[in-house]
């Protein structure tokens, strides 16, 4: 099955986390899509910073230009990737292992993709 | 409804025969469980599954009363829930296709102990809410209708209905798995099975509104599954260690509501206790014992043991109670761990070391009643009357159950107390 995994974090936590730290744990992440390139499928992004984010919506007068990110939560999506794994059980056991969970403020959100197109038949 | 085809069911001469609702609900539990499992195998498709035999259950609840349970409940459970399964395929797109799944009926694979428990670690999934886990276990292990689930667990048919749904399209969505979890996740994941089963058993007591007298119905239940969990997993000690707490509980049944009145622990008639399921507990504990693998519900079963051992409650081995609580608290770091561990604690050292350990819990628990009526009873045993009778207003505030209310103002009336409780006024 395939999942896209969203890495999430807090950036007001990111910020405190001292520098050499932040560099072992980058180090990790390179080695941890190493390791598991068989399962990754699309090794995705990583994202700019959401205070560089602009989002465009619907507004009275037709769409509206707005600086920020779409939601206003303390957390931020800081990239994703697609992994293709036999089940949900596979899928956490590799977010489980994802270097960056130790960080304070960082969550990684599995999600299923839609495959089976049938249903919009 | 489905024909149930070959079953004949057995109706006396004569006509049909009456059948009590407690065979029904029996023959059901043991059957619906491993036909949900057997259907989802073949169906690849728990969704389905799972609602073919609900209707099949709800079929059998109408024709059984009236034509008795026919000699293999099973068969005519399977064959009906297949029906069923064939008339929503039919309905579907893609029929052709996955009716070939069914023609196909695989029996259980070698080394599958029992069918039912990859089905119930799939309901009991962390990726499944409690509520949810709570609810799906109920209706694909133990074959209750919606109804019954939301008479146990206080909530309205349409939100079990949706809990269920939701629950069912989230296996299917996002790949959780129905398999028993090997290696490291075995432990963990078994203790969230064991956490639903246990939910379940107290469900059926603290029905809110309820009476003492329990929901007789979920409480066997959850016993009947520990039962299951216990003999599909004998080399699990936890396994055994919570169906040994749960009969313990359930040997004290008669004594501890006594005409819809609930009587704490210290006062019951211990000579009602039932004498067999204490001596079922022991052999469940001392099982669990063997195996050398200590864990929170073993030793909540031997604190449950120790008092079932004290032939008076001024018989209880306190200090025993109070190092097998240390011990659950290092296993079990919930306040209402620490909450019972100062009941057995004023025993040991005084209802004043008590009452300063419950300031580590008030703020977690300030909106517990049982809280409050352990700080009552402390504070009362400390000649502090007035701070008792707040203590014990504040837990019949917060209190739903009735049978609690009652003792709740049973003691403040002992204790004089003539105003109104601002509790009466919630039903």
């Amino acid at each position: 099955m395939k999942y896209v995994i969203m890495f999430t974090s807090t950036p007001e936590l990111d910020a405190q986390v001292p520098p050499e730290r932040a560099q072992a744990v980058y180090g990790a992440m390179y080695q941890w899509f190493a390791d598991n390139a068989d399962k990754i499928t699309d090794n995705g992004v990583e994202l700019q910073p959401a205070s560089t984010a602009t989002s465009v919506k619907y507004g009275a007068n037709g769409p509206v230009v707005v600086d920020g990110p779409y939601s206003e939560a303390r957390e931020a999506i800081g990239g994703f990737t697609v992994i293709d794994v036999p089940d949900l059980d596979a899928a956490i056991a590799l977010a489980k292992s994802w270097p960056g969970i130790e960080l304070p403020g960082v969550a990684v959100e599995v999600r299923p993709a839609v495959t089976d197109y049938s249903q919009f038949e | 409804m489905s024909d149930p085809g070959t079953a004949t069911p057995s109706v006396p001469p004569g006509g049909a025969v009456a059948v009590s609702d407690a065979v029904l609900a029996k023959a059901v539990r043991e059957e619906s469980g491993r036909i949900v499992a057997t259907l989802t195998a073949s169906l690849r498709n728990l969704d389905l599954a799972e609602e073919s035999v609900a209707d099949a259950v709800l079929e059998a609840l109408r024709e059984w009363r009236v034509h008795g349970v026919p000699p293999k409940p099973g068969a005519w459970l399977t064959q009906a829930a297949r029906h069923n399964a064939l008339d929503r395929l039919r309905r579907d797109a893609a029929y052709r296709r996955k009716l070939t799944l069914l023609a196909e009926t695989p029996a259980p694979g070698p080394g599958v102990a029992d069918e039912r428990l990859p089905l119930l670690f799939g309901c009991c999934h962390p990726a499944l809410g409690p509520d949810a886990q709570l609810a799906l276990t109920l209706r694909a292990v133990c074959g209750l209708t919606t109804a019954q689930i939301a008479r146990a667990t206080l909530s309205s048919e349409p939100t079990v209905a949706q809990r269920i749904v939701r629950a069912k399209r989230k296996i299917g969505a996002a790949g959780i798995p129905l398999r028993i979890p090997e290696g490291d996740e075995r432990v963990p994941r078994l203790d969230l099975v064991l956490t639903v089963v246990s939910v379940m058993y107290n469900e059926a007591h603290l029905v809110a509104g309820g009476d003492a007298a329990a929901d007789r119905d979920v409480a066997d239940d959850a016993i009947w599954l520990a039962r299951v969990l216990a003999a599909a997993l004998p080399g699990e000690a936890e396994a055994h260690g919570l169906l040994a707490l749960l009969l313990f509980h359930h040997a004290r049944e008669a004594a501890r509501a006594v005409a819809g009145e609930l009587v704490l622990l210290g006062a019951q008639d211990r000579s009602r206790w039932d004498p067999a399921l204490l001596a079922a507990a022991r052999r469940e504990l001392d099982a669990a014992a063997r195996l050398h693998r200590p864990g929170r519900w073993q030793l909540q079963a031997a604190i449950a043991a120790c008092h079932a051992e004290a032939p008076t409650s001024a018989d209880t081995d306190w200090l025993q109670v109070l190092t097998l609580y240390d011990l659950l608290g290092a296993q079990d770091r919930s306040p209402i761990v620490r909450l019972n561990r100062a009941v057995a604690l004023a025993e040991v050292a005084g209802p004043a070391v008590a009452l300063d350990d419950l300031a580590t819990v008030a703020e977690p628990l300030a909106g517990y009643h049982l809280l409050h009526a352990v700080r009552a009873d402390l504070l009362r045993r400390l000649g502090r009357a007035d701070e008792a009778r707040d203590a014990d207003r504040t837990a019949l505030q917060l209190t739903t159950n009735e049978a609690e209310q009652r003792l709740l103002r049973h003691r403040l009336a002992l204790e004089g107390d003539a105003r109104p409780a601002r509790g009466a006024a919630r039903h």
